[in-house]
């Protein structure tokens, strides 16, 4: 079909966009190649002999997979020890962040029902905002590695990290979601004489817990991954174990752990769907 | 619904609770699956409440006040710095080229598509996904060794699988004016894809590929923790060698890193829904 039409010889004619697109193409290329360096990117070094036979050694022991009882047991008991810990950490981070929203959100200020917000409640809610902010900007594993230093190896330095993350995050959202509905009852609620606890559960929270909750839900999908990666620092569960295989290039070992683990993960993907869909 | 007109109908007794209240029943598992997460974890809480714990909580606090800013590690801190950024674009640009290769075949581009190769697509694609950077950088380090190369590779990995699996739904989702005009013309479906299909996506792929930029800066400075090189190998080796006045400055680095990249995203979202 193309063959028969009379093809341009100047690629300007055929492609409008040529110049753009070559010179786009090119400054990708220069403001590439300071970054290739920084990451000494050889990915030659991948098919040396020496690295070739080491990795394949290790990729062909993955099959078959570790099936013995004695290990699968562990597994199942490292992976429920991965579920608790996730759990545990979410219900830290909610006993951290419901008393945290409650102070920072503006919807529940009684000073800004007439005119603008008091001096003491603004910078109150403020330093409880830039609280939230460092808790969540300190990555959990970064938490993993400080507690595992203070507590010592085991689930409650990953308890602790997970808690404090998802409290930030929690904590930030959950605010987002008060202060985007409407307002209108529980300011009125407030001007009549309520107090700002009743103004919350009767004016605020029936408004928007499908959407507390399902966010909720989502953060402890989120912490299954998270825990299921802590215990490379040492803070138990499942990357305690495959960290340990790892070591001792156990390949069979490290291939169980995996498929438990994208399981494990998809496992909480499914259940988290649809207790988002039931909780509706 | 039913539960509502339910109720509606024998409207004298609202009891609290009733036996095909799913809320209930679900509300009562989370509640379970809380108290049995915290009575088989051993969590030693008579000790991690303990004066002795609180002290050296204390002291850990007191010794992360004193951060080491001499010009020379400064320097040190730098260079890691520019490594975990470099870790991150180089990976996240490898993953956008590489998910998008995979995201062609994995997707039904039209309705006569037969799209072949979808369903292995789509589940290299999910097993790209479904493993964390953390534990493909572990899993590389064997072949690649310590350093910003793992690191790199890692990302790439985890990355490819999600925005792979994004491109194949924004492409999949694309508008279909422009290519099937050019389809009934008899185009190739190369050419389809290369000048209908792509212009319409490409700045839904441009979104998606910024955004997983921005969390592969802040999964880059951790992804070290484990040998993936810039930040996070610093913070491991000083940590390891209980140099603590070394850890503050490297963990307050990776703070400002990450509450930087945060607030840049934000004002860029805000200047562009203006």
């Amino acid at each position: 079909m193309t063959a028969t039409l009379v093809q341009p010889s100047n690629p300007a004619l055929r492609d409008p966009a040529w110049t753009g697109r070559l010179f786009w193409f090119i400054a990708l290329l220069i403001l590439l190649a300071p970054a290739l360096v920084a990451t000494e990117f050889r990915p030659w070094i991948l098919l040396e002999p020496e690295n070739l036979k080491v990795s394949s050694k290790f990729l062909a022991d993955f099959f078959p997979p570790q099936t013995n009882t004695e290990f699968l047991l562990l597994i199942a008991k490292e992976a429920w020890r991965t579920i608790a810990i996730a759990t545990a950490g979410t219900f830290l981070a909610l006993v951290l962040a419901i008393p945290m929203t409650l102070i920072s959100t503006r919807v529940l200020s009684i000073s800004s029902l007439s005119g603008r917000m008091h001096l003491l409640p603004f910078a109150v809610r403020q330093v409880i905002r830039w609280i939230l902010i460092i808790l969540r900007s300190v990555p959990e594993l970064i938490w993993a590695l400080v507690f595992v230093r203070v507590v010592g190896l085991g689930p409650a330095a990953g308890v602790l990290a997970i808690g404090l993350t998802y409290s930030g995050m929690l904590g930030k959202v959950y605010t987002e979601i008060l202060e985007s509905g409407e307002h209108h009852v529980a300011t009125n609620l407030m001007r009549n004489g309520s107090s700002r606890l009743q103004a919350f559960f009767y004016g605020v929270l029936p408004q928007n817990s499908t959407e507390l909750t399902s966010y909720t839900v989502y953060r402890w999908e989120c912490a299954i991954r998270a825990s299921a990666v802590l215990g490379f620092v040492g803070a138990g569960g499942l990357g305690q174990q495959l960290d340990n295989s790892m070591r001792m290039f156990n390949g069979g070992e490290v291939a169980t752990i995996l498929i438990v683990f994208m399981l494990l993960v998809g496992l909480a993907d499914l259940l988290s769907a649809w207790l988002r869909k039931v909780m509706q | 619904m039913a539960q509502k007109g339910h109720a509606m109908m024998n409207s004298q007794a609202n009891p609290w609770f009733r036996w095909n209240c799913s809320v209930c029943w679900v509300t009562l598992g989370l509640v379970l699956l809380t108290i049995l997460s915290f009575w088989t974890l051993d969590l030693q809480l008579g000790r991690l409440f303990s004066v002795d714990s609180a002290k050296r909580m204390g002291r850990f606090l007191g010794e992360l006040l004193s951060p080491d800013l001499r010009a020379i590690f400064l320097h040190k801190l730098w260079i890691a710095g520019l490594e975990t950024l470099a870790t991150s674009a180089v990976g996240t640009i490898l993953a956008a080229l590489f998910g998008l290769l995979l995201a062609i075949p994995a997707s039904k581009s039209h309705a006569n598509d037969p799209a072949h190769w979808r369903f292995l697509c789509r589940l290299v694609l999910n097993g790209l996904r479904s493993i964390p950077e953390l534990v493909w950088a572990a899993l590389i380090l064997i072949s690649a060794g310590l350093g910003p190369f793992a690191g790199t590779l890692a990302l790439a990995l985890h990355t490819t699988g999600v925005l792979g699996r994004l491109f194949s739904e924004s492409i999949e989702n694309a508008p279909q004016g422009a290519a099937q005009a050019l389809r009934v013309q008899g185009v190739s479906e190369s050419q389809v894809f290369l000048y209908a299909t792509l212009p319409t996506i490409i700045p839904q792929l441009m979104s998606y590929t910024l955004y997983r930029w921005e969390n592969n800066i802040r999964a880059a400075a951790v992804l070290g923790v484990v040998g993936g090189g810039g930040l996070g190998q610093m913070l491991a080796f000083h940590m390891g060698l209980f140099q603590m006045q070394e850890t503050s400055s490297i963990l307050i680095a990776i703070i400002l890193l990450v509450v930087l990249v945060d607030t840049m995203s934000y004002i860029a979202r805000r200047l562009m829904s203006r």
